[in-house]
């Protein structure tokens, strides 16, 4: 058709033309401009009130922080730098009470050197930090990182608390022989006895091993070989480091009981459904700070007489509690997203409950489940600021006490300002993790 | 002889409870139930013991004490000379009163954040994005914290005021004064529960209007029916507008004008302003905290919400002939709130329990009152936390069973 | 049944645990270390120094107590605790003795059942205002908003205070000193309440001191000690003599400086039994004969803690007022040592 046309029709052409580049206000930054940012009077005068909005906080905070002293060994001190420098004391920032402070307000109390006859043992929850991450790879980066580091995740419990609390090395190597015992005897007996007998006596000559015998095969291996570190008291725990320890801890020792509440909540046993139904909705119902309440003030009501934690431990004790029950939710959720087919399939191939729950169930619940554990601990992280109420040091608490020093009476945002940002680069960067995980799991699934 | 015809009856062994799936079940149950029972027992013995040995055996008698203290924010009467629990009780209604505004404002401010965020205007979408990240990486008693710093601030000094023509609204760094309405013909108050702490005075001005108000709606409801039925008879649709304005405005006017209502503004008397209704520093930095905090979230759930519609559903409904209000209205928003009430409610739920944070600003909510004060000078630290804790499952529990209820309204029906 | 049966068992167990307690002496020397509950930080009184020591006036109470008992002034594991936590912690045995600014009343003496063993501190709450408020007197407050740094016996103190002279006052409670500041020196309050000593210690740091006044009137008696559990008289003995030394040696002209000196004997007989080297004050009190020179040494006699934490010469500059020894018109007045 357009043939013949093209006979008879003299103007059209026969030829393209070059193409030619668009007019300049359509491409390149000012078009870029036009179309983000100018596109109606709506998105302009959007922008324009965006643009005096960081106008106003940008010219308010910038001299704050870059106006700044940072060589001031009190309050009074950078007061006076200020007035020489400036004229007047207000609008800018005095940084010396981080520089003298950075120390405390990231490791709290734990041995730092400074004081005479103690040594420098802060390279132990750093190095427990880093051992941290490389447990958390093989889970957290499944794809890159070998699944031999495994075996690190798995000794994890055990050389964490050494490393931070320090002590014999025995103490730890006998609770994890507890865990071998009892392995090998549901491994090994399954066959022999059945599976329930087995598992029953295993976990029994596991309880056994750890509260009749373990304390003195430690007591004497120490006697012998005193291997070990330097003993530190969780009283000295505190600033940044704390909350780091509280929320690992809490997240890691809820994520098994949150399994067991999960599956337990699922279960067609109406007394154990209802005893887990229970909990996780009386936990979930109460704010922490009650909670936190209950393990300052009345934990000790509750064991018997001239039982004594110390403060942190009970701390522990609750948040672990609460970010169980809220880790049991995330896991039903998990447990929720699975396809039915999921279950039939282990049904069909015979296997039972606790067999189609850790082959075929769990190991994809708990993996769908990880951006909803990531937040959790986000959560629980954010929410161990809460413990200063209660009196720890954590770094809200360290920041109070700092102010209790004559030096530094009176100062204020620095403090804060210093906190948040510690808060916010570790959270910020564990959401884009969790982001970026969903993101992954995401394709995976279409 | 009867026996002969059945069939063997397996004899009970006692392995059977382990390993007889029809015996299983019921050995576990007991086993748990037994399990808890001892252990709760054991609790509550190991505190028997305690108490006694302490000399502090559970008693609810020293809610009845003198409180002895002021709670400066409050709905109700309260003098110093009131007891415990009548402060608990205010303390109580402070907290509801931080959780409604709380929630309230958060979900405004949600919404219109998660909206700008998808905005096309770049600069806007991330400021959003920022403001999202800054509020929800940061901890909320932190926030609470500086806000309440801001606040107080940014705000002027009362005696800045001195001399100048205040106006209805003013803005002080002890708090804003909204003008307080006032019946100059009152009808008086009706007190419930004459004496005791939980009096409770309820305004007969206020019940009148709103039965005025709920009569004046009923009307307009039933005008507009009759439209309907009309419409449907005839096909015509009587003009009612007019009519439903007039039901719902004049006996509203009437009566207000009958109780002599007129508007009380706070003035300059001494060291503060005086009259008009308070709101103090401690509850508008909590207040705007907590909403600014929860926004973050709910901009986010918001957001997903949205993006979680596919645009095929917009299409199709355009290409039903609907016009955009109506694809809104009956198609995006029905799906997007399946999506978004869920984790809205539970995000509520946080914000009321995140309320209990009040007492780091000086706003006596129940924590403050019970948990704080009385706690600290009664001693009476079992039954305070105990008195707390049931208090938070009460609450959090309603805003739960709303949850639920509203699950199973807006289910997928599926088949 | 089986369930009762359990429960009794328990119950037995439990109370014989209890009656197995031995004495908080006992407890402190099996331990080698004292552990003692002070504040989270207050100005003077107790706060952490950059290397991690707890310093202040409460804290050398402490040190004393631990000198006295085990003869090293750092054997001292502080406990920091809250308004809300330190009676628990008393209670609970968590810490031997608290020495945290803490008001001697009936009611914690009688319905708590604690034991001030004596005062270290005559405290009483004040107020602080801004001079260009023009305000003399506590009584022209009337209608005032009033920041108030909350413990329990202050905003109590407070109504009682307002309510006598038949004023009104807006409170504004405060958790914590830092906020209760911040909120003064922005003008949210036109008052700041809490003892004096701690308006004073806060009125020290602000920018311009000169700019604020306290007010005359002393509105409550605060005498503030350390105190310990009911019933162990032993440890309540140590504690309360160990504070007393510290008081006797300052009237009696022992210091850190000639205590080397003094030990080696001297005409007094009471800094001799002070001291130890007449009479056996030491092995009543279950501790070493040396045990007060210990105490003194830890961080010298009343008035060089005094001096030293919150006297006239540090920032804060209290003056010692009722904090003075009877002899010079103070109320410190140590029973004798006989």
């Amino acid at each position: 058709m357009s043939g013949t046309h093209a006979h008879t029709v003299a103007f059209v052409r026969d030829t393209m033309l070059p193409e030619q580049a668009p007019p300049a206000s359509e491409v390149g930054p000012v078009g870029w401009v036009r179309h983000n940012l100018f596109s109606g009077w709506l998105n302009s005068a959007l922008t324009l009130v965006s643009l005096g909005v960081i106008y106003y906080v940008l010219s308010g905070v910038l001299p704050w922080v870059f106006q700044s002293v940072w060589n001031a060994d009190s309050l009074s001190e950078c007061r006076e730098i200020m007035r020489e420098s400036w004229g007047d004391t207000h609008g800018h920032a005095c940084w010396g009470v981080i520089k003298e402070r950075w120390n405390q307000l990231l490791f709290g109390f734990y041995p730092s050197g400074a004081i005479e006859g103690t040594s420098d043992l802060r390279w132990r929850p750093i190095l427990a930090l880093v051992l941290l991450m490389g447990a958390l790879s093989p889970i957290l980066f499944s794809d890159r990182v070998s699944s031999k580091m495994l075996i690190l995740t798995a000794a994890y419990p055990f050389i964490m608390p050494f490393l931070m609390w320090g002590g014999t090395i025995w103490g730890p190597l006998t609770a994890a022989i507890g865990f071998v015992i009892g392995f090998f005897i549901i491994k090994k007996g399954a066959l022999a006895l059945g599976e329930l007998v087995s598992m029953i006596i295993g976990v029994v000559a596991a309880v056994v091993w750890w509260f009749l015998l373990a304390p003195y095969v430690a007591d004497g291996l120490s006697a012998i070989l005193p291997i070990g570190l330097e003993p530190v008291q969780s009283r000295q725990f505190g600033g940044f480091m704390l909350a780091i320890l509280l929320g690992v801890v809490a997240i890691g020792v809820s994520l098994p009981i949150g399994v067991v509440l999960a599956l337990g909540r699922q279960s067609d046993l109406i007394v154990v459904k209802y005893l887990c139904v229970g909990f996780i909705e009386f936990i979930r119902g109460v704010p922490l700070i009650t909670l936190l309440f209950v393990a300052s003030l009345l934990l000790n009501v509750f064991l018997p007489p001239n039982t004594n934690f110390d403060i942190i431990l009970r701390v522990m004790i609750m948040m672990t509690l609460f970010s169980a029950a809220y880790m049991a939710e995330v896991i039903r959720g998990g447990l929720a997203a699975l396809p039915r087919g999921q279950y039939e399939g282990a049904d069909s191939l015979g296997l039972n409950y606790w067999q189609a729950q850790r082959l075929i169930i769990m190991p994809q619940a708990l993996k769908i489940s990880i951006p909803g554990i990531v937040s959790t601990f986000i959560g629980i992280f954010k929410d161990t600021t809460l413990v200063s109420i209660i009196g720890l040091f954590d770094v809200i608490g360290l920041a109070s006490a700092i102010r209790a020093d004559t030096a530094w009476n009176g100062v204020y945002w620095e403090l804060f300002a210093f906190i948040a940002a510690l808060f916010f680069v570790v959270c910020f960067s564990m959401s884009r993790y969790s982001m970026y995980l969903e993101r992954k799991l995401q394709t995976g699934h279409r | 002889m009867s026996t002969l015809t059945d069939p063997p009856k397996e004899q009970f062994r006692l392995s059977m409870l382990l390993y007889d799936t029809r015996y299983r079940s019921a050995t576990i149950q007991v086993v748990a139930m037994f399990g808890f029972m001892l252990l709760a027992a054991w609790l509550i013995n190991n505190a028997i013991i305690n108490l006694n040995t302490l000399g502090k055996p559970v008693a609810f008698g020293f809610l009845g004490e003198t409180a002895g203290y002021d709670i400066n924010q409050r709905l109700l009467d309260y003098s110093n000379q009131d007891s415990h629990m009548r402060a608990a009780f205010l303390g109580l209604l402070n907290t509801l009163v931080i959780a409604v505004l709380g929630c309230i404002a958060a979900t405004i401010i949600g919404v219109v954040v998660g909206v700008l965020r998808l905005s096309s205007n770049w600069l806007v979408a991330r400021i959003m994005t920022v403001y999202v990240e800054m509020f929800r990486n940061v901890p909320v008693l932190l926030w609470i914290v500086l806000i309440f710093a801001i606040v107080t601030e940014s705000t002027p000094h009362p005696k800045v005021y001195k001399g100048l023509d205040t106006g209805a609204v003013v803005v002080t760094n002890r708090g804003t004064y909204l003008p307080e309405p006032l019946f100059s013909r009152s009808l008086g108050d009706i007190h419930l529960f004459g004496n005791s702490s939980l009096r409770f005075d309820v305004s007969i001005d206020l019940i009148a209007i709103l039965i005025v108000l709920g009569l004046s709606i009923f009307a307009a409801m039933k005008i507009r029916q009759r439209a309907d039925s009309i419409q449907e008879a005839t096909g015509d649709r009587p003009r009612t507008w007019h009519t439903r304005a007039a039901v719902l405005i004049l006996p509203i006017a009437a009566l207000l004008l009958a109780l002599g209502f007129h508007l009380g503004y706070a003035e300059l008397k001494g060291f503060n302003f005086k009259g008009g209704t308070h709101l103090r520093n401690s509850l508008l930095a909590l207040w705007l905290a907590l909403s600014l905090y929860t926004a973050a979230f709910i901009a986010e759930i918001v957001r997903a919400g949205i993006l979680a519609i596919s645009k095929g559903q917009t299409e199709a409904a355009a290409a039903l002939g609907l016009r955009p209000n109506k694809t809104m209205n009956l198609v995006v928003l029905p799906q997007a709130l399946r999506v978004i009430i869920p984790p809205l409610i539970s995000n509520y739920l946080n914000l009321t329990k995140n309320s209990s944070l009040a007492i780091a600003v000086g706003y006596m909510d129940i924590t403050g009152t019970l948990g704080g004060i009385t706690m600290n000078q009664t001693g009476r630290e079992l039954e305070c936390v105990l008195m707390l804790m049931l208090v938070y499952l009460a609450i959090s529990l309603s805003i739960s069973a709303v949850m639920n209820w509203y699950n199973e309204a807006v289910k997928l029906k599926e088949r | 049944m089986k369930n009762k049966v359990i429960l009794g068992a328990l119950t037995i167990a439990g109370l014989a645990a209890g009656a197995a307690a031995a004495g908080t002496l006992d407890d402190v020397k099996a331990r080698g270390k004292l552990n003692c509950g002070v504040t989270t930080g207050l100005v003077g009184f107790a706060a952490p120094n950059a290397n991690g020591e707890w310093e202040g006036f409460d804290v050398a109470v402490c040190r004393a107590v631990a000198a006295a008992v085990l003869g090293d002034s750092t054997a001292v594991e502080f406990v920091p605790t809250t308004g809300k936590t330190r009676f628990t912690a008393l209670a609970s045995g968590e810490i031997d003795m608290l020495a945290r600014n803490t008001t001697w009343t009936f009611s914690r003496d009688v319905d708590l059942k604690f034991e001030f063993v004596g005062v270290n501190y005559y405290d009483g709450q004040g107020f602080m205002v801004p001079k260009e408020l023009g305000v003399s007197s506590a009584k022209e407050l009337d209608g005032a908003t009033v920041c108030i740094q909350t413990g329990t016996t202050t905003e109590l103190n407070l109504a009682d205070f307002f309510r006598s002279n038949n004023i009104s006052y807006e409170p504004v409670p405060i958790e914590t000193n830092a906020e209760a500041q911040q909120q003064y020196l922005a003008g949210a309050c036109d008052v700041y309440t809490t003892d004096a000593s701690g308006l004073a210690a806060t009125r020290a740091t602000f920018d311009d001191p000169s700019a604020h006044v306290l007010l005359p009137e002393i509105i409550s008696k605060e005498p503030l000690g350390p105190l310990v559990r009911h019933g162990d008289h032993e440890w309540g003995d140590v504690v309360r003599w160990s504070l007393n030394a510290l008081v006797a040696a300052e009237e009696l002209g022992v210091t850190s400086a000639n205590i080397g000196e003094m030990a080696a004997g001297t005409e007094n007989p009471e800094i001799n039994r002070l001291l130890g080297t007449e009479g056996t004050l030491g092995e009543m009190l279950g501790l070493s004969a040396d045990w007060a020179k210990n105490a003194i040494g830890a961080g010298g006699n009343y008035g060089e803690v005094f001096a030293k934490n919150i006297g006239e010469d540090t920032p804060i500059g209290l003056a010692r007022g009722l904090n003075a020894q009877w002899t010079e018109g103070g109320l410190l007045y140590a029973p004798p040592f006989r």
